[in-house]
């Protein structure tokens, strides 16, 4: 039988349908394949009993003809999503064992739709960072490696040599699609972290537009810019996945309203005459020769397909990332007051109340975690919050006006490059100054700031062979549009899959 | 802007985090760094600008002013590091 693992999500869908293999047979397919790759770090608990009971059930529907969108499809979830009686731990020593009594809404969505849980993904310590080297489980290992490297299995499930990060936060999530270990996988977009890790794995990842799913349930970083989207292999895969993760929440005040398409029939529509923004302000100084090149032949391609190339200027562009390192840490350093060591999580004891808060977050936090929650402490302070984080504030007010700008002009799309660089290595960046690893999100980062959607879709390599990403921002609910144009990049550059499987 | 170390030590109490002396050194250079790097947001004009709030204008939902939750209080303490008859347990606070 072919290895059902290479399968994509919408592959393996139409398998189940056509009676091809079962939900069980899929799913241990998985199952083994997640455990010979413990060494990439991808998954921070295993629930593989979990899931051949969901895929148990799954078969059963599939006989009575009873399927839902996502029947017998096994996922991995990232580990910031609530699952209820399985550990949940945001990749950090301050919730230890923390077991939820609830479901995250969106998890939940997609076990009502027939999904198959094979366990929870490594991310980035509360999504804090861009390359997965800031969680309590360790790093996650990129499966795809430079030509020539000396990145090999070692001894006893190790890796030998110097890997690549996957990128962050949803480290875990690309790395277990990329490297066949689910489907797809759930993910969050903070400041990047769906786009930037999907582009440093070649898969593809999508933020949907802030309020197109619900946060209720997900750990918390800076309310007002997370939200959840997936992670896939393809374009198709992203569009089936989002139909089941979004819609209106009661339980979260900021979640829309409003009905989801079905994202599938936007995939392969045609694009002809849409108008691509492209943005001169995301022309920066220094930028690799094969970040330009990669972005004029996604330029070529939509010209190709019947697009109009429109030069644009959003001209707030580059102050997205200062007013969000102050916004993301004012909104941790709230968000976070909770793991006080009262009510779950680690506590470790002082000589009273006060000394025990400040000696448990001290060991629970790592070191990122505690600069953020600094940093926000110190701009919400009395008398710097005009200074700071209502400036920030009204800064994303310019930088949303920017966009609206070019919308109302009449376009339909901006197309922008997913990342600075491909993957870069271990213990490469931000050791110095933390600001160098934030300098990672510089394309990615606006988008949350004005909420608005944003696809990265791989798209060619660099010249280590490594995948790198064009980015696709589109108007606010319009997820359809990016699937529609995503599809199209899609096709003209290829999938970008591992070559080897090193690691197993 | 930038920070001196007794801000630092101000700042670490307010966030209720234990930082050695010896840490507050390197903490100070990193912070420094990204308020050095927030700055230039001084170059934008912001007057008459108001900050944003949502992407699209909605109106704040309203749920009917009933119960519709509760009588749950085991599962709220299950996770508690220490609980008492359905109680979180904390060090004496009011002597």
């Amino acid at each position: 039988m072919t290895d059902l693992t290479r399968l994509t999500l919408t592959e393996a869908r139409d398998g189940l349908k056509a009676k091809t293999f079962s939900a069980t047979e899929l799913t241990q397919a998985h199952i083994a394949s997640v455990e010979k790759a413990r060494a990439l770090n991808a998954y921070v608990l295993e629930t593989p009993e979990h899931a051949l009971k969901q895929a148990a059930a799954s078969d059963a529907k599939l006989a009575k003809g009873e399927a839902g969108p996502l029947e017998g499809l096994p996922l991995g979830i990232k580990d910031l999503f609530a699952t209820e009686g399985v550990r949940t731990t945001a990749c950090s020593k301050i919730l230890g064992n923390f077991v939820p009594a609830y479901e995250s809404t969106v998890s939940g969505q997609l076990w009502r739709d027939g999904a198959v849980m094979l366990g929870k993904l490594n991310n980035d310590e509360f999504a804090m960072g861009s390359s997965n080297e800031t969680s309590a489980f360790g790093n996650v290992v990129n499966p795809w490696r430079r030509s020539g490297s000396n990145v090999g299995a070692g001894a006893a499930g190790s890796i030998e040599g110097s890997y690549l990060v996957p990128g962050g936060s949803s480290g875990g999530s690309a790395s277990a699609v990329a490297a066949d270990l689910c489907l797809a996988a759930t993910a969050t977009d903070t400041g990047g972290s769906i786009r930037q890790p999907a582009a440093f794995t070649g898969t593809v990842g999508i933020k949907p537009t802030y309020g197109r799913c619900s946060r209720w349930g997900i750990v918390a970083f800076a309310s007002s810019l997370d939200q959840a989207g997936p992670i896939g292999k393809t374009v198709r895969d992203c569009a089936v996945m989002l139909r089941s993760m979004a819609g209106h929440d009661p339980k979260d005040t900021t979640s829309v309203d409003m009905p989801v398409p079905d994202y599938e029939k936007a995939v392969g529509r045609s694009v002809k005459g849409m108008k691509i923004g492209i943005p001169k302000e995301y022309r920066l100084d220094g930028m690799s020769p094969e970040i330009e090149a990669l972005w004029q032949q996604g330029i070529a391609w939509l010209k190709a397909a019947g697009a109009e190339i429109v030069d644009i200027s959003l001209p707030h562009t580059k102050y997205a990332l200062p007013a969000y390192y102050i916004v993301a840490p004012a909104e941790a350093s709230s968000n976070l007051a909770r793991y006080d060591g009262v009510r779950y999580g680690l506590r470790v004891p002082g000589k009273d109340i006060v000394e025990m808060y400040e000696k448990t977050r001290a060991e629970g936090f790592g070191a990122e975690v505690k600069r953020r929650i600094m940093i926000g402490t110190y701009v919400l302070s009395a008398g710097y919050y005009d200074a700071y984080y209502l400036k920030a504030q009204k800064v994303r007010t310019l930088i949303k006006r920017d966009f609206e700008d070019v919308y109302s002009a009449g376009i339909d799309a901006v197309l922008t490059p997913a990342t600075p660089s491909a993957a870069f290595g271990i213990g490469e960046k931000g050791s110095a100054d933390p600001v160098e690893m934030y300098l990672n999100d510089i394309f990615t980062v606006t988008v949350n700031m004005a909420g608005l959607p944003g696809l990265a879709v791989p798209a060619g390599r660099d010249s280590q062979g490594l995948p790198l990403g064009l980015q696709l921002i589109g108007r606010p609910f319009d997820e359809e549009t990016l699937f529609s144009i995503g599809q199209v990049i899609e096709e003209a550059a290829g999938r970008f899959t591992v070559p080897e499987r090193w690691w197993a | 802007m930038s920070v001196d170390l007794a801000t630092v030590k101000r700042v670490a109490h307010l966030a209720r985090i234990a930082v050695p002396e010896s840490e507050l050194p390197k903490l100070q250079g990193e912070l420094n760094a990204i308020l050095g790097f927030v700055e230039q947001l001084d170059e934008v004009d912001v007057t008459g600008i108001e900050p944003m709030t949502s992407v699209t204008p909605m109106a704040m939902a309203q749920r009917a002013d009933v119960v519709n939750d509760g009588e749950i209080a085991d599962r709220i303490v299950a996770n508690a590091p220490v609980s008492e008859d359905d109680y979180f347990m904390v060090p004496k606070v009011v002597e």
